[in-house]
């Protein structure tokens, strides 16, 4: 080979740049996400099998699936109404309503948390007239579920809305001068074109409520077996310093989120294939 | 500045864009790289650019070897095809930068820098637009500024991608005879690439015709135009009428009869017989060594075009060819065809 | 987000949209359920910070302990989102400009912050930096602080916070494509020119954005931190530590009075937001083709 060329590149950079994403990612994800799994081994499999199947773990950690699968399937329903109204029509204050959304992105976790225990206790705003229908929120299972609804709800909104968006009127009127009615149109036309996205918000809703502490631990009551959340679990037994404990809680979870992050790829890249984007 | 490429090879992937590719430019030409997309004729101008890298071969600027260098060593003007102009500057800045990026030392003072960019707007006849922005300005006017920019750093070298591709057909025309007289005022070495064969033919001096990663010819608009080197050329420049034949015994066959035209060395086997539209000779019934049935005509300008159907053809091959008005053609007629010009080649397996 | 087409609707369009009945419902349910959920907790922050009037609020905001806590928190931001803003850059630089292989493999290992809890984000460095941790024994014989100080907050922030700033810049970097800068080398530009002239410009609207989730994020992170912080009041405790530990003494108002401050964060992060994403679709290049 003659005159083979030292550069193969025209940007400069590449080398370094990617050397510096790698190390600097290792550094702060990747190693000290591979020592909690490193960790795992100081326990046998008997003894890890014992403690994410000891009662306390089982309870914990079916409340945190339980409730967030429950959680999400609140918030893709009023997703789905909250982006309707939002893309289709027009209304005052849409447009404040529109922000208002991501609250729960922006608002810092134990702000909500404090906030939503204080809606809802006894004495509170909304806990008071639910108390004399004789519905107890704070520090039950029904807060966590709030708490849960309340951070997910901008997920589904926001994964929905461009979709939403960039539908093609023509595809409307298309089905309706084929004769469809407006329920034809809506649910054999529009809403399978959104089932995508709308998985997506779900699972991303869900993943969120299954991990999430802050906004949940106020309300929660944290009662061992009814109301403790399986993160609220790890951080206890960690100031037990049951490490090890903790540790093969934390993975449980961990390959949960992963199943997750997976099962989102594949969505999208199933969206991608099914609706090309133009 | 004369420019020579020796055995480019570029993959993609199993994706050959390069296939062994040799080319000599000579100093103060105006070249064309004309080709359908993906022949490589951008991937030829980006490696002669430094903008893309060889995965073997060769580059030489002057006989000097240009890929020891970068892009920004090789003094090079690059026009791109959707202009790259920095969206954030004004015309002025742009046509500036390369003056402005040049190392301490070497660069020019301010007052230069004007100077200099100035003139360049008044070279293409756009000074008052110095301080408006790219998304302001026209394709057309984009263009022009594109290439002001390209010419700022003084190229050895003048390399433009598709210059006139994005524009639509009536600026395209004025900017060909802008560019060209634009090369003899500045007389740079210069390449452009294009899937118009009339751009090529009309604004180049020589044209370089390249598919699936090669070159098939090398010449002037007029060599590639009147002696095409192979079937592609004569089917890709001007419009051919293609019929196969059979060559035998140095005689040409079409449908088993004996054509009254000479093989001229083609091989033996199945082939190709290529003619232009115009290069039919119409006659009266029995006059050629084709006989067709006029199905359809249609008249413009200087020319009719009519439809002919081929007699003797199973399948009925329908031709269009051009005549000149002088000799009316009617619907049903049937008439007599003889290739003036033509060109044989071997069928491809 | 973008403003969507204006579809124009004829009273009796039921072609384009549902009776007005369903249209009322379906907007009546939207504005309640956000009223409810998202609104009302938030006016509650703030009735609940200046319930007793504004010198208890004022009086609670200058505590030692809640200004130790607004100074912690400041620093913290400052370390996380200057490091992740450097880094992010980097990284964008890497991946939207040039093609390599397990590229979205590696979008995906930069995005996983986001879909880890934030408690195991913090239980990742305890178990590397505490005492029984893998660097915990040589860190204590040297004599230096990770965990319960404010390295190991810093680190637990930059963990979480991770993801922002590349991931507002990739998808910008890569719809810019790299003709500018080619055109810029091709003039001659060295590689940092060609970045601080030619590609910086192009994405600050991005980068801002970035900087603005990240910037938010690490003010108000609260798992993590609870988890690596320690709880040392006046050394260790950032203002949502301290809204836990006021709330569980039934220090209401004071609670609250930080509170409404983290929530005005949040509050101006959102309008900040809205009024960037308008600016970078209007930035966003008018195809020519």
């Amino acid at each position: 080979m003659n005159g083979v060329p030292r550069r193969r590149s025209t940007l400069p950079g590449f080398g370094l740049t990617m050397g510096l994403t790698l190390t600097w990612l290792s550094v702060i994800i990747l190693i000290p996400l591979a020592g909690l799994f490193l960790k795992t081994f100081d326990l046998s499999l008997e003894q890890f099998w014992g403690i994410v199947t000891s009662r306390r773990t089982l309870n914990a950690l079916r409340i945190s699936f339980g409730l967030s699968f429950l959680a999400a399937c609140v918030n893709l329903v009023m997703g789905m109404v909250v982006v309707w109204a939002l893309v289709r029509y027009r209304f005052p204050g849409r447009r404040l309503f529109d922000a208002i959304v991501d609250i729960p992105f922006a608002l810092p976790t134990a702000v909500a948390g404090v906030a939503l225990t204080q809606l809802f206790a006894q004495k509170g705003w909304l806990g008071a007239p639910l108390a004399e229908l004789g519905i107890k929120v704070a520090f039950t299972p029904v807060g966590i579920f709030i708490a849960m609804v309340f951070i997910g709800i901008p997920f589904v909104v926001r994964t929905v809305q461009p979709v939403l968006l960039d539908l093609d009127v023509e595809i409307e009127e298309a089905a309706a001068s084929l004769g469809a009615n407006r329920w034809h149109t809506v649910f054999r036309v529009i809403l399978p074109s959104l089932i995508p996205a709308m998985l997506t918000g779900f699972a991303l809703a869900f993943a969120r409520a299954v991990g999430e502490y802050g906004s949940v631990i106020f309300i929660a009551g944290n009662l061992p077996n009814v109301s403790e959340i399986a993160p609220l679990l790890i951080v206890i037994r960690l100031s037990e310093f049951r490490y090890a404990d903790a540790t093969a809680i934390a993975v449980v979870m961990l390959l949960a989120a992963f199943i997750i992050i997976f099962a989102v790829n594949r969505l999208q890249r199933w969206a991608q294939t099914r609706i090309p984007a133009h | 500045m004369t420019i020579e490429v020796r055995n480019i090879v570029k993959k993609f992937g199993s994706f050959a864009a390069l296939d062994n590719v040799d080319l000599k430019v000579g100093d103060g030409e105006l070249l064309a790289l004309l080709g359908p997309s993906g022949s490589g004729k951008t991937t030829l101008l980006r490696i002669i650019a430094g903008l893309d890298w060889p995965d073997s071969g060769e580059v030489f600027f002057d006989g000097e070897n240009a890929l020891d260098h970068g892009a920004s060593e090789r003094h090079v003007g690059f026009v791109f095809q959707h202009y790259a102009l920095f969206r954030h500057m004004t015309v002025f800045e742009n046509v500036a930068f390369g003056l402005r990026v040049q190392p301490r030392g070497v660069r020019k003072s301010e007052d230069a820098i004007r100077a200099r960019v100035k003139e360049l707007l008044d070279l293409v006849q756009l000074d008052w637009l110095a301080d408006r922005y790219p998304s302001q300005l026209s394709g057309g006017q984009r263009q022009r500024i594109a290439l002001a920019r390209a010419l700022a750093i003084e190229p050895r070298i003048l390399l433009l991608d598709e210059p006139f591709g994005a524009l639509d057909a009536k600026v395209r025309k004025e900017l060909r005879q802008w560019l060209r007289s634009l090369h003899q005022e500045i007389h740079v070495t210069s390449i452009f690439v294009t899937h118009d064969q009339e751009e090529a033919l009309e604004v180049a001096n020589r044209v370089v015709v390249m598919d699936k990663g090669r070159i098939e010819q090398i010449g002037t608009p007029g060599d590639v135009y009147d002696n095409p080197a192979t079937a592609f050329v004569h089917g890709f420049i001007g419009e051919s009428i293609v019929l196969p034949v059979e060559v035998r015994d140095g005689a040409v066959k079409l449908g088993g009869r004996k054509l009254d035209i000479v093989a001229n060395g083609a091989a033996p086997g199945a082939a190709n017989l290529f003619v232009r539209r115009h290069d039919m000779q119409i006659g009266p019934a029995g006059s050629g060594s084709l006989e067709g049935s006029v199905q359809h005509v249609r008249t413009f300008g200087p020319i009719q075009r009519a439809e002919v159907a081929l007699c003797g053809s199973e399948g009925k091959t329908v031709i269009e060819i051009d005549a000149p008005r002088d000799r009316e053609l009617r619907t049903g007629e049937t008439i007599g065809l003889q290739p003036r010009r033509y060109r044989i080649f071997a069928a491809p397996e | 987000m973008s403003e969507p087409q204006a579809l124009t609707f004829t009273p009796r369009d039921n072609i384009h949209t549902e009776p007005r009945v369903i249209r009322f419902v379906i907007v009546a349910l939207a504005v309640l359920f956000l009223l409810i959920f998202v609104v009302l907790p938030l006016i509650v922050v703030f009735a609940s910070a200046f319930s007793r009037g504004l010198s208890a609020y004022f009086a609670a905001l200058t505590e030692p302990e809640a200004l130790s806590a607004i100074r912690l928190t400041l620093l913290i931001a400052a370390i996380s989102v200057s490091l992740n803003l450097v880094f992010g850059v980097i990284a964008a630089w890497a991946i939207a400009k040039f093609e390599f292989a397990g590229k979205t493999f590696l979008v995906t290992l930069i995005d996983l912050p986001f879909s880890v809890s934030p408690v195991i984000s913090g239980l990742v460095f305890v178990l590397l930096f505490g005492a029984q941790g893998f660097f915990g024994p040589w860190l204590q014989a040297h004599d230096i602080r990770v965990l319960f100080a404010v390295p190991g907050i810093a680190l637990a922030t930059i963990f979480v916070t991770f993801p922002f700033v590349a991931r507002a810049l990739i998808p910008l970097m890569q719809e810019q494509g790299t003709q500018e800068e080619e055109a810029a080398i091709s003039l001659g530009a060295s590689g940092l020119q060609t970045f601080f002239r030619v590609t910086l410009p192009n994405i600050k609207w991005g980068l801002l954005y970035g900087v603005l989730l990240c910037n938010a994020r690490a003010m108000g992170e609260f798992g993590a931190v609870s988890v690596v912080s320690g709880h040392i009041r006046g050394e260790t405790n950032t203002m949502p530590l301290l809204v836990e530990i006021l709330y569980n003494e039934y220090q209401f108002v004071s609670s609250f009075a930080i509170a409404s401050l983290l929530a005005m964060l949040a509050l101006i992060t959102l309008v900040v937001k809205t009024i960037l994403e308008r600016r970078l679709d209007e930035g966003q290049v008018p195809s020519d083709d």
